[in-house]
Order: C-alpha cells, then sequence, then structure tokens
C-alpha cells in the first residue's frame, strides 16, 4: 500500500481539537472542564492521577494490602519502587509514601500496596482499619531507584525488617524467575507478625528463595556478626536492605567496614534527623499565614497544619518536591544541623521537608 | 434618639474611654459595656471556636464536595435544559435551576471557600489560593477588599467600605449631599448589576479622587477586572448562545435572567447583613488600640442575622448567619447555624444586641433608611 494521509488533514485535527478545547475552557470559566468531568469519571485519561480502592486485604494484625485501580494515566512502575497516596483522613488530605508490592505487569492493571499501622501514624492507621473499597485516593507516578539491575545479580541478598519487606515484596513477585539464588533475611517482631509469611514460607518450602526469620521479641535484634555467620558468603552478594534507620545505619556501617560499600542498597522511609532548630515564628506570605514551629518541626508540617498549600514530595530530603524560596530568615537541615540563612529578596531554595524554623523565616508560599 | 437602650449603669466616669464607642444614630443595648465584660466575652468567644476547630472533620468535608457537586449538577442542568429553551417549561426551569446554581457558588461555595473556611482540607481543588468564582470580580482582588478591609473594619463609619460601597449614603453620619437624593434609584441600579457593583468597589475610586491611590494602581486593577469580566460576558453571552444555534435567543435570556436573579438576591442578603434596624456603626475612634473582645462585641452589634429554615440559610450562603460569620469569618460555614444558640445566649447574658428577623422584614428596614437617608 503506497496510501498517504493527506496532509492537510493531519495538521486539521490538531487545530480542531484546540479549538474544541477552548471553547471548553470558555464554556466552563471560571472553573476548567475538568472540575465537570471529575464528576463523571476521576480515573480519566488526562485527568490528575488518581487511584480507586478495589480491595483491603488484610495481612496481619497490623498491616494490610490495598489493591488499588490506578487512573489511566498510570505510567507503570519498575518493582521495588514507592508511589505517593494522597489520602483524606478526617477531612485533611495527608501525603505519604507507600513501596509497591504488586507485580509489575498484572493483567488486571491493578496496582497493590502494603501498609503497617505504625502507633500514632494517622495515615497508616487509617488505611488499614478504616480504608473501604470504592474510596479515590489522589496518586503518583512511581519512583524510586530501590530496584533491580538488568541483568539480574548471580546471588541476592535482602534483608528487611518490618513493613521493610514492602519493596522486596515487589521485587520477588515480578523477578524471582530470573534470580537463582535469594537469601532474605527478615525480622519482625513475631512470627505472627511476618507481612505476607505464608507466601514467603511456601517460596522457602519449594526452594525458592532461602528464608531467615528473626522474631526480635524472642531472639533479639540482628548483629552484623550474626548476619556475616547465617550468610557466609555475604561478599558474592548483591544486597537490598530495608527496614528501620538504625537498621540501615548498622548495615552501612558493616558493608563499608568490609570494603563492600558498592553493593548494598537500601531504601530509607524516614529522613535520618540529627539536629533540630531552635525554632521560631514562620509566615507564610503570599498566603499571609503566620506559625510557631518549634525547632523539631519540619516547615512541610507547619504549614501544612496552618492550611497552606505547601508542595510536597517524599517527605524525607530526597526528591526535591518540596522546595521553596527563603524570602529571609534562618532555617536548619535537621538531617545535618546545616544553618541556612537569607536576606530580603534572596529567595534562597530550602527543602521544606527536612529544614525546621531556627529563628523567624519567611517563605514564598 | 440619642439615649442608649437597656444599658448597664454606667461605668465610672473615669480614666478609661468607654469599650464601645457606637455612633450616636444607633444606639444598641450592650454598648455600655465594662472592658472585663467585654474581655470576658472574648474569652468565652475564643472557647467557642476552638471547640468547633477540634471537631471539625470528614463530615464538614463531605458536606462541601456534596455541595460543590449539586451546584456543578444543577449548573449543567440548567444550561442543559435552556438548549430546549423555546419550550416555555424548558427554559422556566433552565433559568431557574442556572440562577439557583450561580447563587449557591456565589454564596455557599465561593464566599466561603474565598475566606479561607476550606483550605484546612489542603485540597488545591478547595482552597482559598486557588479558587476563582462566577462573578466578575476577580477573586484576589475581592480578597482584600471583603477578608481584610470589610471584616477587619466592620461598620467603622469612614473605613468600612461596605458602608454605602461609597456611592450610597447609608449612615446618618455620613455627611449630607444632594447627590444622596438619587439614594433609592441607585441602590436600585446596583441591586440589578451587583456583580459589576462587586468588582468596581475594589477601584477605590474616592481614594482615587483623593489621590491617595495612584492612576497606575486603578489601571492594573481595571486591566484584570476587564480580563475577568471579558470570560464571564463571552461564556454566559457568546459561547452559550452560539452553542444552541438557532435557538440562541432563549439561552440568552435565560443566562441574563439568572445573572440578575443572582445579583438582586445576593444584594437583598448582603444588605441585610449590617443594615438593618439593630445593627450598630461605629466611630473611628472604637479602633485605637481595639482588644480581641471589643473586635468581638463590634462584629455582633454591626451584624443582623436572618430567619429561615436550611434551604434559606443554604441559599444565602449561611450569611443568614451574619454574627456568627463575623465573629468566625474562617470557620466553615456549616457549623454556624450549630453556634448560633450559643452566642445568642451569650448575649443575651450579657444584655448585648442580636439582631436577626425574616428576610422581607429587613429588607423593608433596609429600603426604609435608604430612603430616608437620602434627605438631610
Amino acid at each position: 500500500m503506497t496510501t498517504v494521509t493527506p496532509p492537510q488533514t493531519r495538521s486539521a485535527r490538531p487545530r480542531l481539537r484546540d479549538r474544541l478545547v477552548k471553547l471548553a475552557e470558555a464554556a466552563a470559566t471560571p472553573l476548567v472542564p475538568a472540575d465537570y468531568l471529575d464528576l463523571v469519571d476521576p480515573l480519566r485519561s488526562g485527568a490528575a492521577l488518581r487511584a480507586r480502592i478495589v480491595a483491603v486485604q488484610p495481612e496481619t494484625r497490623d498491616a494490610a494490602t490495598l489493591v488499588l485501580q490506578p487512573g489511566r494515566g498510570w505510567a507503570g512502575h519498575v518493582p521495588g519502587q514507592y508511589v505517593r497516596l494522597g489520602v483524606d483522613v478526617d477531612g485533611v488530605r495527608q501525603w505519604r509514601t507507600y513501596s509497591l508490592t504488586s507485580p509489575a505487569d498484572r493483567a488486571d492493571g491493578l496496582i497493590a500496596i502494603t501498609v503497617k499501622a505504625i502507633p500514632d501514624g494517622v495515615v497508616s492507621n487509617h488505611l488499614v482499619r478504616a480504608a473501604t473499597a470504592g474510596t479515590v485516593l489522589q496518586l503518583d507516578q512511581a519512583a524510586g531507584d530501590f530496584v533491580l539491575p538488568t541483568p539480574r545479580p548471580a546471588k541476592a541478598l535482602f534483608v528487611t525488617a518490618g513493613s521493610g519487606i514492602t519493596p522486596v515484596m515487589g521485587m520477588l513477585r515480578s523477578a524471582l524467575h530470573e534470580l537463582d539464588d535469594v537469601v532474605l533475611v527478615h525480622s519482625a517482631p513475631t512470627a505472627d507478625d511476618v507481612v505476607f509469611a505464608a507466601e514467603l514460607r511456601a517460596l522457602a518450602a519449594d526452594g525458592r528463595i532461602r528464608l531467615v526469620e528473626k522474631h526480635t521479641d524472642v531472639d533479639g535484634m540482628l548483629g552484623t556478626a550474626e548476619l556475616d555467620a547465617l550468610v557466609p558468603d555475604l561478599a558474592e552478594r548483591e544486597a537490598w536492605a530495608c527496614g528501620p534507620t538504625g537498621m540501615l545505619d548498622l548495615l552501612e556501617g558493616h558493608w563499608e567496614s568490609r570494603g563492600l560499600a558498592g553493593r548494598l542498597h537500601t531504601e530509607r522511609f524516614r529522613p535520618l534527623v540529627v539536629a533540630a532548630g531552635e525554632g521560631g515564628t514562620v509566615t507564610f506570605s503570599r498566603t499571609g499565614a503566620e506559625v510557631e514551629a518549634d525547632g523539631a518541626t519540619p516547615l512541610l508540617q507547619a504549614g501544612e497544619e496552618a492550611g497552606v498549600l505547601m508542595p510536597s514530595g517524599c517527605r524525607m530530603g530526597i526528591c526535591f518536591g518540596c522546595v521553596l524560596p527563603l524570602r529571609s530568615g534562618a532555617v536548619r537541615d535537621l538531617r545535618n544541623g546545616d544553618l541556612t540563612t537569607a536576606a530580603e529578596g534572596d529567595g534562597v531554595l530550602v527543602q521544606t521537608c527536612v529544614s525546621a524554623a531556627a529563628g523567624p523565616c519567611d517563605l514564598d508560599v | 434618639m440619642t439615649a442608649v437602650l437597656d444599658a448597664p449603669a454606667p461605668a465610672p466616669a473615669t480614666e478609661m474611654p468607654p469599650a464601645l464607642r457606637v455612633v450616636p444614630s444607633t444606639p444598641t443595648p450592650g454598648s455600655g459595656l465594662t472592658r472585663a465584660q467585654v474581655e470576658e466575652i472574648g474569652r468565652r468567644l475564643d472557647a467557642l471556636r476552638e471547640q468547633v476547630l477540634a471537631s471539625r472533620g470528614q463530615a464538614d468535608a463531605d458536606y462541601i464536595r456534596g455541595v460543590i457537586r449539586r451546584q456543578r449538577q444543577l449548573e449543567a442542568g440548567g444550561r442543559a435544559l435552556l438548549f430546549a429553551g423555546v419550550l416555555p417549561p424548558a427554559w422556566l426551569a433552565g433559568t431557574a435551576m442556572l440562577s439557583a446554581a450561580k447563587i449557591l457558588e456565589n454564596m455557599e461555595i465561593g464566599h466561603n471557600v474565598l475566606h479561607g473556611q476550606w483550605d484546612w482540607m489542603r485540597d488545591p481543588e478547595i482552597h482559598s489560593s486557588t479558587w476563582e468564582w462566577d462573578t466578575m470580580s476577580p477573586s484576589e482582588a475581592w480578597k482584600h477588599s471583603h477578608n481584610y478591609m470589610h471584616h477587619t473594619y466592620t461598620n467603622v463609619v469612614g473605613k468600612d467600605r461596605d458602608v454605602g460601597y461609597g456611592i450610597l449614603r447609608l449612615s446618618e453620619e455620613q455627611a449630607w449631599h444632594p447627590y444622596y437624593l438619587l439614594n433609592p434609584v441607585l441602590n436600585v441600579a446596583l441591586s440589578l448589576l451587583f456583580q459589576y457593583g462587586v468588582a468596581l468597589h475594589d477601584l477605590e475610586v474616592e481614594k482615587v479622587l483623593s489621590r491617595e491611590k495612584g492612576l497606575g494602581t486603578v489601571w492594573r486593577q481595571l486591566k484584570g477586572i476587564g480580563r475577568k469580566v471579558r470570560k464571564q460576558v463571552v461564556k454566559d453571552y457568546v459561547v452559550f448562545p452560539a452553542l444552541a444555534g438557532p435557538f440562541f435567543a432563549p439561552v440568552l435570556l435565560g443566562n441574563l435572567t439568572a445573572n440578575l436573579v443572582r445579583n438582586v438576591w445576593s444584594h437583598a442578603i448582603i444588605f441585610c447583613g449590617h443594615f438593618p434596624d439593630g445593627a450598630a456603626q461605629f466611630e473611628e475612634e472604637q479602633l485605637e488600640g481595639e482588644s480581641r473582645g471589643q473586635w468581638y462585641v463590634r462584629q455582633m452589634m454591626g451584624s443582623a442575622n436572618l430567619d429561615g429554615g436550611p434551604l434559606f440559610h443554604l441559599m444565602s450562603g449561611n450569611l443568614s448567619f451574619q454574627v456568627e460569620h463575623h465573629l468566625f469569618p474562617d470557620l466553615p460555614s456549616n457549623r454556624y447555624a450549630e453556634i448560633a444558640p450559643q452566642v445568642r445566649a451569650l448575649c443575651e447574658e450579657f444584655g448585648v444586641a442580636y439582631t436577626s428577623g425574616p428576610l422581607w422584614q429587613q429588607y423593608l428596614q433596609v429600603l426604609h433608611k435608604i430612603n430616608r437617608l437620602a434627605l438631610p
């Protein structure tokens, strides 16, 4: 066939489309057409990315898996990555990140996250105990580089604790058939607290992975010498670790002391806080809000609690999605204690999720 | 009339200036309150505010999302019906639905969202910094003239530009001028063109005439208003009539009627908020070193409620609870009904005026005042 599409049709189509969009905008003003379309289909293509809860499946007494139908704009994920979810709890929009635990290419297009309720955790407790099928959540595209490389490593080691199993479960469900030799050392308070226990134990029974369960209420915390003894060929393995900050610090130190630093990949759920600011009055000059914040409260949190529309991202100082200009004043980086100051008009960019007031400060938002 | 009604025994005439400085023409029960009484009222009202803040939650969020959803359905349905507007029942129903949608959008949604009543939900779609409303006044400009100027200086003659909107005489204390013979006529015009009046109100023409405000600022504001007006006019008088093709006339007429209905309704509700008999006005000296307690009492004395059922309160944007709204302009509007009995009881306890009445009665009082003040 040698048929050529007439050029005028090709260029006319986008122009017609643009005109229709303009017309729809003129008809919807001061709203936008999406405000009306959202009433009909919040998951349609072109809409802000959202997800609908399809099912909530209990995993342990304090963990549950949420199966989600992502909107049509969902671009897919690589196992091990996380998503940001915007969840309305008591009417207030809260954003948190959760690792994806579903395989990357489910035929039904659904994705899943697994949430462990942490004490006083506003969002985690809501999702585990109160979330219901049908609820629409806000969603961001998957992100994160805690993923398996291609080609796959010949020998892999996963060291996880508590909900740290979640990104690893995503990897195992997607890629275990491409991994020949997998050791998983997982810590949980008791045997009943192991998330995905049945599935992991079945994999171990089938000889697909070597599973070492450490029940810390009885056995105590995992030590580095113990880990070396459990995994004698540790130096030959590409390793991934996810869990509480203390465990990750310990493992990073251990791998470094053995000269293996490049072979350990870690995923942190929280920023490492070493220093507090002095606190002070934070002014959000565009919004016109003003709050007293102590030296341990990130500016992001202080703003959100004052009802300011704060941009946000990973909430642990990695993604720079929360960066705002500091018009004046002083802030302290909670991770390393660094002081950043700005004079009137400087507009120094600061990461609000890991910075706290160190005296009066003024943010351009 | 200069006597103060029901005033408690006057405080000893010593050093302290009075806690409240009501203008002579609006004598008000409670205007003789002592400073200690005023501060006690302030503490009670702060506690009431905390009580509402602590119980704000999912039910409130569901409420405003529900109102927004119904408003958008009403608007879409009304405009769809108007396409069949050559049939009189369809025209009537479509126009009524569109009028109701515009009233809801301006009163219960736009006005209240722009007050920041729903900012706590942290939903960028329903937030004072992102909302644009279906009227000629750009929301950014309106937040200044209304949220700041009117709510801070409520009923202070010479400071609150909503006393007369710069064109009417609504206080005995405004000096009479032959121009004010037009008071009744101008009021009717303002009512019919209320959305344009509100937009132009931001310009502060009297400050321009007194050279307090530069022409450059005014020009910038005018351009902002112009952009908004063009979009609004194109939508209602070009796009939708054009979409109806040969049936453009009923659509155009329906849209015009809906805008008029909204103008007349919102003008009536808003004028009944501060100008019926019983709503006090204040002297500028009131503002000197005014405490939180004094501010609260001024808001209560200067505002007037409207009696009605739940649907009436909804269509008035809960401005029928003008007293409660002026005390707590950033509390969610659906909560005013619940705290109103407590505010009324507090007023009774301290002998403070709490003005309330049905719409027809309050509006007649306002019209009477407008007519009377046309003359010296």
